[in-house]
């Protein structure tokens, strides 16, 4: 086999296995079942009627997208809190001390949590739908959609193991994460239109790449004319990706479990 | 002769304002158990880490099953099993999924990782365990999963990092017997260790390792010898009887008894029966004993009787800071 092989073989090994484990860890699941319902709950029903979203049927249909691509960036943290895991556990020495490709750890991580953000994204739809959102466009736009939030997710998932080789510990990787992953996800078109924001604050969100995450699936599930969002919105998720794998394998070659 | 399965020289390495070690050089024949003999912090760690490749030298060279650690370490990888103190199973798997994931990463292909993964449960007695989760195992069980873990590509050489701390004697027994067992099939080990009954059970020959440096070399008898064999204390009931004590029993010894605070320590040599003839000859003289014990070497002693110092406590702040340093 090539190195190549072996590296495609050894990462569905390892995704394989943290595969097995999600149903065994049932705590692991409110991380991305329940917090994606309350945050919906939360933002149609406290601030939802607050909320001014011109050109959009309810604030459902505005929200929908923002609150998936902010739970598609918060389950950065199931990859992080396993990887920290592992490393803490001595695992990441078993791995790095067997004869297998170097990359495969972290890819195998990343892929199974692609998985785990799928289930959210289901359950999330669900919610959805019971609270007044509709897809108003063709079917093969609602899944192109849930694709770029997918990918975005993967990306999401290399940051936060990027963050995760860093940290000493799970505690440290989670509120390292959430220091990043607030004013990204809040400071955005996701749950209020920047418009209606302070200027430096508006120009901030026009300009964050998680807005056009998020316009891009507003126009896949709504309809609305998208402009160069969703090829925007693909390059970034793909740079972000390229970026962040490259960092954190070369971060995990010298890895050590403190 | 044979290639050394370990030959290490001069290897150095530091973390910060540590220098974890300072130039070690160790050897390890083929089919033989290297014992490396430390407190915490001494540097036995990072000299596993180092020659399982999960850390690179600052200085020195090491050959494991003759590839170079740092040079060859990819070829070198599947020639080396570690099981480590820390017992690195993964708690959410079962210990069939454990081993055969692991067997699949060391590319035995997967008809042949599931049989050895059977092959190994049954071998470590926990083929009954075989499909529960493993953070149901107790401690020894975790550790006889890590142990097989790390036998799973039938490595030439073994690293096992203090594969017994923390493990009552029943599973530590076992263990020990499962390591001779595959010394007896011609694996190479390498055996971190802070207990001296562990090194002189197990290995052929042991590095007393400190501060980074190796401070003694040899077989477990030749270190014992350096230390001092067995003493017997006797502690006696009345302090007045000291001088008593010491002429009824400086002829059973080899060098005078000495006796502080009531308690007189004189060499043994149980081949002579000495522990008996002593009770005799005191009982016969009137000098009346409190308690009498046997005491081995300890650690403690080899670190006093090398270093001049005892393997305290700050040992484990150095290791702390390595950690810190290394994190």
């Amino acid at each position: 086999m090539s190195a190549l092989a072996y590296a495609a073989a050894d990462t569905a090994v390892v995704a394989r296995r943290n595969l097995l484990r999600i149903p065994r860890q049932p705590d692991l699941w409110v991380s991305f079942t329940i917090q994606p319902i309350m945050f919906v709950l939360l933002f149609v029903y406290v601030f939802g009627g607050a909320i001014q979203t011109p050109g959009f049927d309810d604030y459902a249909d505005f929200l929908m997208p923002g609150i998936i691509a902010q739970t598609m960036s918060f389950g950065g943290f199931v990859t992080a809190i396993g990887l920290s895991d592992d490393l803490r556990k001595g695992l990441i020495d078993r791995f790095r001390s067997l004869p297998m490709a170097r990359s495969a750890v972290l890819a195998g991580r990343t892929l199974a949590d692609v998985a785990t953000n799928a289930v959210s994204i289901a359950v999330i739809i669900v919610v959805g739908l019971l609270v007044g959102f509709n897809f108003s466009a063709s079917p093969l736009e609602v899944v192109a959609g849930i694709g770029l939030l997918l990918l975005f997710g993967y990306a999401f998932s290399w940051i936060f193991a990027f963050i995760a080789l860093n940290s000493s510990s799970p505690e440290g990787a989670q509120s390292l994460g959430f220091v990043v992953i607030f004013p990204i996800t809040f400071a955005s078109s996701a749950f209020a239109p920047p418009d209606s924001m302070p200027a430096a604050v508006e120009a901030f969100a026009n300009a964050n790449p998680f807005s056009t995450v998020v316009d891009a699936t507003r126009a896949l599930f709504l309809g609305s004319p998208a402009g160069n969002d969703v090829w925007a919105a693909v390059l970034w998720s793909v740079g972000l990706i390229v970026v962040f794998a490259g960092l954190s394998v070369h971060k995990y070659r010298r890895a050590v479990s403190s | 002769m044979a290639e050394a399965a370990i030959a290490v020289e001069g290897l150095r390495k530091r973390f910060g304002d540590v220098q974890a070690l300072c130039g070690i050089d160790l050897n390890a024949a083929p089919g033989t158990i290297l014992g490396l003999l430390g407190p915490n912090g001494a540097g036995k760690t990072t000299a596993v880490r180092i020659l399982t490749t999960l850390l690179p030298p600052d200085a020195g060279t090491a050959r494991v099953a003759g590839f170079d650690v740092v040079k060859d370490a990819a070829a070198l990888r599947s020639q080396i099993g570690l099981a480590g103190q820390y017992a690195a199973v993964d708690e959410n798997l079962t210990g069939f999924e454990n081993l055969e994931m692991v067997g699949r990463l060391y590319h035995l292909g997967r008809g042949p990782a599931r049989v050895r993964a059977h092959e190994l449960l049954e071998r470590f007695s926990l083929t009954d365990a075989a499909d529960r989760l493993t953070k149901t195992y107790s401690g020894g069980m975790r550790r006889r999963l890590d142990l097989a873990a790390a036998l799973v590509a039938r490595p030439p050489v073994l690293f096992l990092d203090e594969p017994t701390t923390g493990l009552d004697p029943v599973s530590r027994l076992q263990l020990w017997e499962t390591i001779e067992a595959r010394v007896a099939a011609g694996t190479t080990v390498l055996l971190t260790t802070q207990y001296l009954d562990e090194a002189d059970r197990l290995a052929d020959r042991i590095a007393v390792i400190d501060h980074g440096r190796v401070i003694a070399e040899g077989t477990p008898d030749q270190l014992k010898n350096q230390v001092g064999g067995e003493r017997l204390e006797v502690t006696l009931e009345d302090y007045g009887q000291e001088a008593a004590a010491i002429e009824t029993l400086a002829p059973l010894a080899d060098e005078r008894p000495k006796c502080e605070h009531g308690i007189l320590v004189m060499p043994l040599n149980k081949a002579r029966g000495d522990i008996a003839e002593a009770v005799r000859r005191l009982d016969a003289t009137g000098v009346r004993i409190a308690d009498i014990a046997v005491r081995r070497p300890t650690l403690d002693d080899v670190f006093l009787s090398l270093t001049g110092h005892a393997a305290e406590a700050e040992e484990e702040e150095a290791e702390q800071r390595e950690e810190e340093a290394v994190a």
